[in-house]
């Protein structure tokens, strides 16, 4: 699925990013593909990247190094603007539009357009079409801006923090339509997103930055069955990493040490007076006398984004261990 | 039709829940065989859950032979899981609430009942198995 040759919604080789020649780089050697016909989450803390990735894709940016792709081809040609919609977090609306109006501008700005779709969006969130945009609360407006965007039928919908300020309600319904809309079209849809719990049933791939890199873009089922989150007396973590001979193993992106096949990558741990607990990426049969429960998404996202702190506990105990 | 509630904060993954609760409904008799299990669209509209999710626990009973996928049609029923007994209205079933109802009535709070009957349920497997054992 995931072959150099079959579709993808999002492909990265080498992709890197400043705003200013000689600003730090907001991205850096990104290299992943999103298959199509997924829901991805982007995730990350923040200024690791989400926007400007999401930016670069909708061809509001361009990259500086490398490429990125969008359903294979080059983001802000005509072909990419045709297929592909982008929901920024500023949802740019005129306040003095009715959403009629609003809903009018993209039937003619759009060379295709889905009347039905787009009114059948703003119809679900009960917003009148009489209604003057600025007059919208948060939640309404988001659902306006979708309507937008599903309007142009697009076959990759990118939306960066489109649940931001919206209430539990308006989320779970906005999330419903969007995954009708997956139902319905196959639509790929890239959404960026703090809210993790969310993400637990409506993701299917996670694509998570850490400092302008990509850590992992990976199946979110296969993430799931990778990990274990186990609970021991803290003297057998050996068992866990192998002989004391890390030093000598390449070291990941991360920091963190690659295990060989066989043995299993510590990606957070939490260690008490005796008892430890870690969250390991699985390789082959555990060793030790662990308590094993299978995480969810959220608690392996939360693993990741805490090891990812340069600031946090993970470091400090990752450079002890080094040394 | 069977209507699948997707609990967010179980830890178990969703189209687990989804294969559970349709083998919850065969197993009580509330889907039987013939019965059409909602469209994946349906499923995704009523829970905000992936539809790739949907299709997994789908192709996931369909391995397991317990629907069928017709083209065009949706997805059917093809096996029970139902017991004899386990009905609504059997006779076990009428003991148990009643039963229930006396334990409800002691003081048992609803752990002490799961508790009192799945150590039952292992004392009596434990004596069949040493039983079958010494024969």
């Amino acid at each position: 699925m995931t072959g150099p040759d079959a579709p993808a919604a999002l492909r990265a080789t080498g992709l890197g990013f400043r705003y200013r020649a000689r600003g730090g780089w907001a991205l850096r050697d990104c290299e992943f593909t999103v298959p199509c016909g997924r829901v991805t989450a982007i995730v990350g803390r923040n200024g690791v990247g989400k926007s400007t990735l999401l930016h670069l894709a909708g061809g509001l940016l361009r990259a500086r190094r490398g490429e990125l792709r969008v359903l294979d081809v080059v983001p802000g040609t005509p072909e990419a603007r045709a297929r592909v919609a982008l929901l920024t977090q500023d949802k740019p609306l005129y306040p003095r539009f009715t959403v009629a109006d609003t809903l009018l501008m993209g039937e003619k700005l759009n060379t295709s357009w889905d009347r039905a779709a787009a009114e059948n969006t703003v119809r679900e969130g009960d917003i009148p079409l009489t209604a003057r945009v600025g007059e919208l609360s948060p939640g309404q407006r988001t659902r306006v801006a979708l309507a937008l965007a599903l309007g142009k039928r697009p076959e990759l919908l990118l939306l960066d923090e489109p649940m931001a300020d919206l209430d539990p309600v308006a989320r779970g319904e906005i999330m419903a339509t969007l995954m009708t809309e997956a139902a319905d079209h196959g639509t790929s849809i890239v959404l960026s997103s703090h809210v993790l719990p969310e993400l637990e049933t409506t993701c299917d791939w996670v694509l998570l930055l850490r400092n302008g890199r990509v850590e992992l873009s990976e199946d979110a089922d296969a993430l799931r069955e990778s990990h274990a989150v186990l609970t021991g007396h803290a003297d057998q973590e050996e068992l866990l990493t192998g002989p004391a001979d890390r030093a000598s193993l390449p070291t990941g992106p991360a920091g963190r040490t690659d295990t060989p096949a066989g043995r299993h990558t510590v990606v957070h741990r939490r260690v008490g007076v005796r008892q430890m607990t870690a969250l390991v990426r699985q390789r082959g049969p555990l060793r030790g006398d662990w308590h094993v429960e299978r995480p969810s998404l959220e608690n392996i996202l939360i693993g990741y984004l805490q090891a990812a702190d340069p600031q946090g506990p993970a470091l400090a105990e990752r450079t002890e261990a080094a040394a | 039709m069977v209507e699948y509630r997707i609990d967010r904060g179980s830890g178990v993954p969703a189209y687990v829940q989804i294969v559970e609760q349709t083998e919850r409904a065969l197993r009580m008799g509330t889907l039987r065989v013939g019965d059409k299990l909602p469209t994946a669209r349906e499923v995704v509209a009523a829970t905000a859950v992936n539809p790739n999710t949907v299709l997994r626990a789908y192709r996931d009973m369909e391995q397991a032979g317990l629907v069928e996928l017709r083209r065009g049609l949706g997805t059917f029923v093809t096996r029970s899981l139902a017991r004899p007994g386990a009905e609504d209205d059997s006779p076990l079933r009428a003991e148990l609430t009643a039963w229930t109802a006396r334990a409800r009535a002691a003081g048992l709070e609803r752990a002490d009942v799961l508790a009192l009957v799945t150590a039952a349920l292992d004392a009596y497997d434990n004596e069949q198995h040493s039983k079958e054992e010494d024969a």
